[in-house]
């Protein structure tokens, strides 16, 4: 069998970790690899050093059997590498044209030839099914826009390998189906893929292989056919993973939040959420289950105080908490974990410890007398670390920047969980998780409940509802559709409603 | 009020040409993502260098002199430019700090300079340009009087480099990298574009732009260098704010800024204008801009990348 990559016995240190420790990788011509491992195994480092963004500190990569040196990103686009990268590459206030054909420009006169490279861009659209408007400006189009994109950034260059890092995580359901079927047509047309994903489902879906990788070494490399998602699991945990978790049926107590008549403006004024009542009482879970975009966003930020609500009642323990700011929110029991993790969560350039205080530096015993303890910031640090296994290679004092994506998700997770809140909101809080981390934040989650918290679960992932909620409540249109409980429900009915359609709601 | 008008006009636009073209050099310089406070010592730069030029040349070769001084200012201006430059881009220096020792450094130097080869400090020049009227299009109606006669050729100059600018930084492959890098330097890195030698480029375009403008003022309306460009830096800086970083937004801001100042200056000798106290006058563009600041800061056009030092490593 012939590979078109081969990357062999390759190795890279960052200070305090060794990110890929002897790991081979072997990919075959029109096939789709898949790359999985737990948060911070190394995968995303592996990739940036096919693409040259790093150099391994020892071992070889072969192009067609020919041995290649990547310098820099220049050369692998030059020697048909592609990548799509975790967090995409795209000039906001251009048009998608101009961000496709940014560095490899094509000229008539001094004019950049703008409209050739549309039709071009038109005619590789239409090939491989990315219904992309050239002239569209990328700010005003969506996420999954906005990776396709980038896929056709690849296929201009003429990328004959394309790499995918966590392609998936961004996207809502019906945005994953769709890059499926993308996928499935580069192979058709002769490009080899390899694609990082934490989502057992979409390797089965697509991968032909699948490398498994190992806190930076190889565990193996197995046709995906032949094996199963729990083998897959089990071999990149290193233990058996359960993907049951074992719910106790439980009394809910007095309500904790209430939401009453809630309408709340999106943005540019349109409604965002209309006339919303909710409930969610101590001990249990309530997951909020929706196409992407039908007003979990406002409802969200309007709990949080992020956004102002224009009408209605946000009681939290029966006190209205409509006009408080934020941190008196926060300060009355309420924790949030956003699913903008850059933008909301975490302050990327702050060491990990800082980032573990931002909401409680200024009480003991963080602070005192105005000061900083940072003997007590550090304690803290180590022991949230600990407990949610948040991997960093200098620890407490590592940049936050410097953490593998899983991990800087870990370390909100932990932040908003260890503050032991009445009221948690968590919005996509696996989002970009390997298995074993996804089972733990879920035991986390009950026990909170168990312990007569409440929970307010937004995702986009049905099965992530369905398994951990007590109660669902669909949304369509910034309008409750109905409440049903999970025990009750099934992913079909729950669908169903998604789009509207109402049944007899629950208590 | 007409004739006011055409009175006060050829003032107002000998004003505006020097801010009008320091300003398009800012943007050159911002659009690429670096901060460029230091207009104001660039334009002095550019002053020193213009006079001293002329003066040296103008008995040997008059009429040619001035044209020699302009460009060697240009040069000058960039040459300067490559200070900031250096400090921004190579050596990751704050960018606020670096144009503010550029400031200072240029007005030092050349003042040093200019006392010890003239011993006053002042450098004159004995002739400037000479206002002349377009052949046939000072003949049209109204705007013939208005736009047409009594022009500087720097004037001319200048528009036909706003269009140019114009031009190069929307239509050509140049322009489209320079807004990248200061939108999104790590895209336009991982595009294969080199930010570093853009960034640079950038800034040396703003340097010569500035010195420019600076050497304008010598062969317009001043005739005279002393050590100071009087704040019309920063007010070109304030113009590119002002005009949202934009070019038909920077020719109207600088207009407004040079009309406005203009008749401030003159307020005296109009009837209509002396009754409202001079300080009203000379603070109003000033009051409008930061009016307009606050304004517009919602929907800010600055480029996204704007004063951020271009990381590598940062992902
Ligand atoms: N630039 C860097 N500086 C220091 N350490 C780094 C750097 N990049 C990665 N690391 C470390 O290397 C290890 C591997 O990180 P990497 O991003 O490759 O993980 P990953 O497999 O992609 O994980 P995830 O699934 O969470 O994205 C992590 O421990 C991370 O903290
Ligand atoms: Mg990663």
């Amino acid at each position: 069998m012939e590979y078109v990559i081969e990357m062999l016995n390759i190795r890279k240190e960052f200070p305090g970790v060794v990110a890929c420790d002897d790991i081979t990788l072997q990919l075959r011509k029109g096939e789709i690899l898949a790359l999985l491992g737990e948060n911070g195994a190394g995968k995303s480092t592996l990739m940036s050093i096919l693409f040259g963004l790093y150099q391994p500190d020892s071992g070889v990569i072969r192009l067609k059997g020919k041995e290649v040196r990547i310098s820099n990103p220049n050369v692998a686009n030059a020697l048909g590498i592609g990548m799509v990268h975790q967090h995409f590459k795209l000039v906001h206030n251009f048009t998608i044209t101009e961000n496709i054909i940014l560095g490899s420009e094509t000229t008539r006169g001094l004019v950049v030839d703008t409209r050739s490279a549309a039709r071009r861009i038109r005619e590789l659209s239409a090939r491989y099914g990315l219904n992309v408007d050239p002239d569209a400006r990328v700010a005003d189009v969506s996420v999954g826009m906005q990776q396709r994109v980038e896929i056709l950034k690849m296929l201009y260059r003429d990328a004959e390998i394309l790499i995918f890092d966590e392609p998936t995580a961004v996207l809502t359901p019906q945005e994953v189906q769709e890059l499926m079927k993308i996928l499935r047509g580069l192979i058709y047309e002769g490009k080899s893929v390899i694609l990082i994903t934490h989502k057992l489902k979409e390797i089965k879906a697509v991968a032909d292989r699948c490398t498994v990788i190992r806190r930076g070494r190889l565990i193996a490399t197995v046709d995906v056919e032949t094996t199963s998602g729990e083998k897959l699991a089990e071999m990149m945990v290193g233990r058996k993973v359960t993907f049951q978790v074992d719910k106790k049926a439980k009394k809910p107590g007095e309500a904790i939040l209430e939401l009453d008549n809630l309408s709340v403006r999106g943005p540019g004024g349109v409604a965002g959420l209309k006339n919303f009542t909710l409930e969610v009482r101590c001990g249990e879970i309530v997951g909020i289950a929706g196409v992407d975009g039908n007003g979990q966003k406002e409802l969200v930020e309007a709990v949080i105080g992020l956004r102002k609500a224009d009408s209605g009642r946000i009681l939290l323990k029966g006190n209205d908490v409509k006009d408080l700011p934020v941190r008196g929110r926060i300060a009355r029991g309420m924790a949030f974990i956003p699913d903008d993790r850059h933008k909301y969560g975490l302050i990327l350039d702050y060491s990990l410890e800082y980032n573990l205080i931002l909401k409680d530096y200024y009480r003991t015993p963080f602070s005192r007398k105005g000061l900083l303890d940072h003997k007590a910031i550090r304690r803290h640090a180590v022991r949230v670390i600990e407990e949610f296994d948040v991997r960093a290679g200098q620890g407490a004092a590592a940049t936050v920047r410097s953490l593998s994506g899983g991990n800087q998700q870990k370390t909100i997770v932990g932040r908003e969980i260890d503050a032991n809140p009445d009221l948690l909101i968590a919005v996509q809080p696996t989002r970009g998780l390997d298995v074993g981390a996804i089972e733990y934040i879920h035991r986390r989650l009950l026990e909170q409940r168990d312990n007569g918290k409440a929970v307010l679960l937004i995702s986009l992932e049905l099965d992530e509802i369905l398994k951990i909620s007590d109660r669902i409540a669909v949304i369509n249109n910034g309008e409750l559709v109905g409440v049903v409980r999970a025990a009750e429900t099934d992913e079909n009915e729950v669908g169903l409603m998604m789009t509207g359609i109402k049944r007899g709601a629950v208590s | 009020m007409w004739s006011l008008i055409t009175q006060i006009f050829p003032y107002a636009v000998a004003f505006t040409i020097p801010l009008l073209i320091t300003s398009l050099g800012g943007l050159f310089s911002e659009r690429s993502g670096i901060v460029n406070i230091g207009l104001e010592g660039l334009m002095i730069i550019g002053m020193f260098t213009g006079a001293l030029t002329i003066s040296v040349l103008e008995i040997a070769m008059p009429g040619a002199a001035i044209w020699v001084g302009l460009l060697a200012a240009f040069i000058a201006g960039a040459l300067f430019a490559m200070l900031h430059a250096f400090a921004c881009i190579t050596l990751n220096a704050n960018q606020v700090i670096s144009g503010i020792a550029v400031n200072m450094v240029a007005g030092a130097l050349t003042t040093y300079l200019a006392r010890n080869i003239t011993g006053s400090g002042n450098i004159l020049i004995i002739h400037g340009l000479v206002r002349k009227d377009v052949p046939v299009l000072s003949a049209l109606p109204v705007i013939g009087r208005l736009v047409f006669t009594q022009t500087y050729a720097t004037t001319w100059l200048v528009l036909f480099l706003v269009v140019l600018s114009t031009f190069t930084l929307y239509k050509t492959k140049f322009g489209l990298r320079l807004r990248a890098c200061g939108e999104h330097p790590h895209a336009a890195d991982s595009a294969g574009i080199n930010v570093h030698l853009v960034r640079y480029l950038a800034v040396m375009i703003s340097g010569a732009f500035a010195g420019l403008g600076g050497a304008t003022v010598i062969v317009t309306y001043s005739g005279e260098f002393n050590g100071t460009a009087a704040g019309l830096g920063f007010l070109a800086l304030a113009a590119l704010i002002f005009g949202q970083w934009k070019p038909l937004g920077i020719l109207g801001a600088t207009f407004f800024f040079g009309f406005a100042s203009t008749v401030a200056n003159v307020s005296q000798a109009i009837p209509a204008l002396a009754k409202i106290s001079g300080i009203y006058l000379k603070t109003f563009p000033y009051i409008v801009t930061l009016i307009a600041l606050v304004l517009s800061s919602k929907s800010s056009q600055a480029p996204k990348a704007l004063g951020e030092p271009y990381d590598k490593g940062k992902r």
